[in-house]
């Protein structure tokens, strides 16, 4: 008995494990060489990504800060000539266009980007589920074709370009972005306060208004504020609708003149003083943008603490 | 019989009654809601119509020969957009070739190598990176890589072919290379918040299944999470690549303007999008036309990687 026991025909499966065993035993100073080198230049390459914004903080501070002064930010521009070459003047009318433009677009937009928003968070039929889809679309698309979509329609007609062509375009620019956010929103809203209101015998546009707008309203006001900070900086679209203005403009039928659009012809004008200034111009666009985009993280982390 | 019928009415009814008063009275709701929807469709194709209607002289006039011409003279014409079409996908790959593997490392070192107290900083970073406008970014290009490129990475490059393909020719700094260079920065924020989010829905049990095996943290990246994300990072890099492809200003400031078949990526060169950009503001009659053209090709295009790409997503995200 013992006899075959002891002389049992080796288990090929145990014969694999020592091989196997053995193998790791060996390799495994390597493997974990290998793998701490692998995992240092994952965060190598994470910090490398960081470089280009340092650069480009560190560009617009250095080149941008010294052209930016109060006469700057509040006086018009003057047009540098071969007497004076350095007559650059301030930027006070492309930040009052900017403002204009961006706050109108707005004021457009999130009446119906909302609206559209419960629509899609309410509505599951064949046309609400295609509408959802092409408005995610929407949110990828070129904004430059907003400009074509705007000149076609309002400066084509009007016969002159117009800061209402721009705000046209980036309010159906804004309006997807808004509704795709305030959606998610309005559908991270639980459904048993919603039934809970439907129960106390609301009606469904008052439950809306009483309890999911409230309840959504932090990931709503991040969204639109960063779908402002977004259109705050397009430049593609104001390139081909809103012309160009030297002069203060309060009505939208005019012409007139962004931020953007005056970084973008300056950096590619003549005169140098003009190159120059196009840092100062893009500062003051950034640290505005910048104001919208942090100001959203803030509100939504205040909205939510008063909540709790 | 029936008097005491309707004296002995259910307790409550009235307010059942409401209830059934108030969700059919509740139409103007629905209708607003309805009504802002079909508003906002209308607009919707208004837009593509409005793209349609203004190609459709140089469509017919020029017909396919409008994507296979190889020449495009802005003003007088031919306008043949196959240079644009192929600097465009020549800039969007470069572009993806530098911030791919970037965007996949800085997603998986903030997921699982960053320490925890510098992972919401990190990330706020490369959000931050999303939020400044493109035209900065042009700007950036424009006067601060372009004499890098020309000091320091165009002969570097150019070193390492001896001045042959693809780093031959005249180094500029205007060039496809310097505008993918600066597409990648900024799809990079895409790529890493996109890829990041797919990411973290790998289950943990495939991830500790991996580490208990014995395999080290590198083999359980690189064999694990990796193949167990691709649907969701191959939508990643689509967005990636639908944000370069339509990018118009950036691109406009540093590419040089001059729609030529490159011949090396020192070439100057012109996209569907800078080119819109460029050329717009002179065009009149058939240039405009013709560039709407482009407008439409871009549209296209865009919309068919966009809607890829969050089927993609969207499918990587559903096993949550």
């Amino acid at each position: 008995m013992t006899d075959t026991l002891t002389s049992l025909p080796p288990d090929p499966i145990l014969e694999r494990r020592a091989e196997i065993q053995k193998r790791a035993a060996q390799t495994i100073g390597r493997r974990t060489l290998v793998s701490k080198l692998f995992l240092f230049t994952l965060v190598v390459a994470f910090l490398l990504a960081l470089v280009p914004l340092g650069s480009l903080i560190f560009a617009l501070i250095q080149k941008g800060a010294s052209s930016i002064s109060w006469p700057f930010l509040h006086t018009l521009p003057t047009q540098p000539s071969l007497v004076d070459q350095n007559a650059i003047g301030g930027i006070g009318n492309a930040i009052e266009g900017t403002v204009i433009i961006d706050a109108l677009a707005g004021l457009v937009a999130i009446p119906i980007a909302v609206l559209l928003g419960l629509y899609l968070a309410e509505a599951s039929s064949r046309a609400a589920n295609f509408l959802r889809a092409i408005i995610e679309i929407m949110t990828g698309l070129p904004s430059i074709l907003l400009g074509v979509f705007a000149y076609e329609y309002i400066v084509v007609r009007m016969k002159t370009f117009s800061g209402l062509a721009g705000i046209v375009a980036l309010a159906v620019l804004m309006v997807p972005l808004i509704a795709k956010a305030s959606e998610l929103s309005f559908r991270g809203v639980p459904a048993t306060l919603r039934e809970a209101g439907l129960a106390l015998g609301a009606r469904s546009s008052r439950v809306t208004r009483g309890v999911i707008i409230p309840a959504a309203l932090p990931g709503m006001i991040t969204g639109i504020l960063l779908s402002l900070a977004r259109a705050m900086g397009e430049t593609a679209p104001l390139l081909l609708v809103i012309g160009a203005s030297g002069d203060w403009t309060w009505s939208p039928l005019k012409q007139m003149s962004a931020l953007p659009l005056l970084t973008y012809n300056y950096s590619g004008s003549q005169y140098p003083s003009q190159r120059a200034a196009a840092w100062g111009v893009a500062l003051t666009l950034v640290v505005m943008v910048m104001i919208l985009s942090l100001g959203s993280r803030f509100v939504a982390a205040r909205l939510r603490k008063e909540r709790r | 019989m029936k008097t005491v019928e309707t004296e002995t009415r259910v307790p409550g009814s009235e307010v059942a009654e409401r209830i059934r008063r108030s969700a059919t009275s509740d139409r103007p709701y629905r209708y607003l809601l309805r009504g802002t929807a079909l508003f906002f469709g209308a607009v919707i194709i208004l837009f593509v119509w409005s793209v349609l209607h203004t190609a459709w002289p140089a469509l017919r006039e020029f017909g396919f020969h409008m994507v296979t011409g190889k020449t495009w003279v802005p003003g007088t014409g031919p306008y043949g957009a196959l240079p644009l079409l192929i600097d465009t996908l020549l800039t969007t790959v470069i572009a993806l070739i530098i911030a791919v593997p970037v965007g996949l490392a800085s997603a998986l070192a903030l997921l699982f190598l960053i320490p925890q107290r510098l992972r919401a900083t990190s990330s706020a970073l490369v959000e931050l990176l999303a939020a400044v406008p493109s035209v900065v970014y042009g700007l950036w290009g424009l006067f601060f890589l372009i004499p890098w490129l020309n000091k320091t990475l165009d002969p570097f490059l150019a070193g390492i072919t001896g001045g042959k393909w693809p780093f031959s020719g005249p180094q500029e700094g205007f060039s496809v290379l310097l505008a993918g260079i600066v597409l990648s920065i900024m799809i990079l924020p895409t790529i890493v918040a996109i890829s990041r989010d797919v990411i973290s829905v790998v289950p943990t049990d495939l991830i500790e299944g991996g580490l208990s095996l014995g395999a080290t943290r590198s083999q359980v990246l690189i064999r694990v999470v990796l193949p167990s994300a691709r649907t969701g990072i191959l939508g990643a890099i689509a967005l990636g690549a639908g944000r370069a492809l339509g990018e118009t200003i950036a691109v406009a400031m540093v590419i040089g303007s001059n729609p030529q078949i490159p011949h090396s990526l020192f070439s100057t060169g012109a996209t569907l999008a800078s080119t819109i950009a460029t050329e717009f503001g002179e065009a009149t009659g058939s240039t405009g036309s013709a560039l709407a053209a482009l407008a439409l090709m871009l549209m296209i295009i865009t919309a068919a990687v966009n809607a890829g790409a969050r089927l993609l997503t969207k499918r990587a995200l559903a096993h949550r």
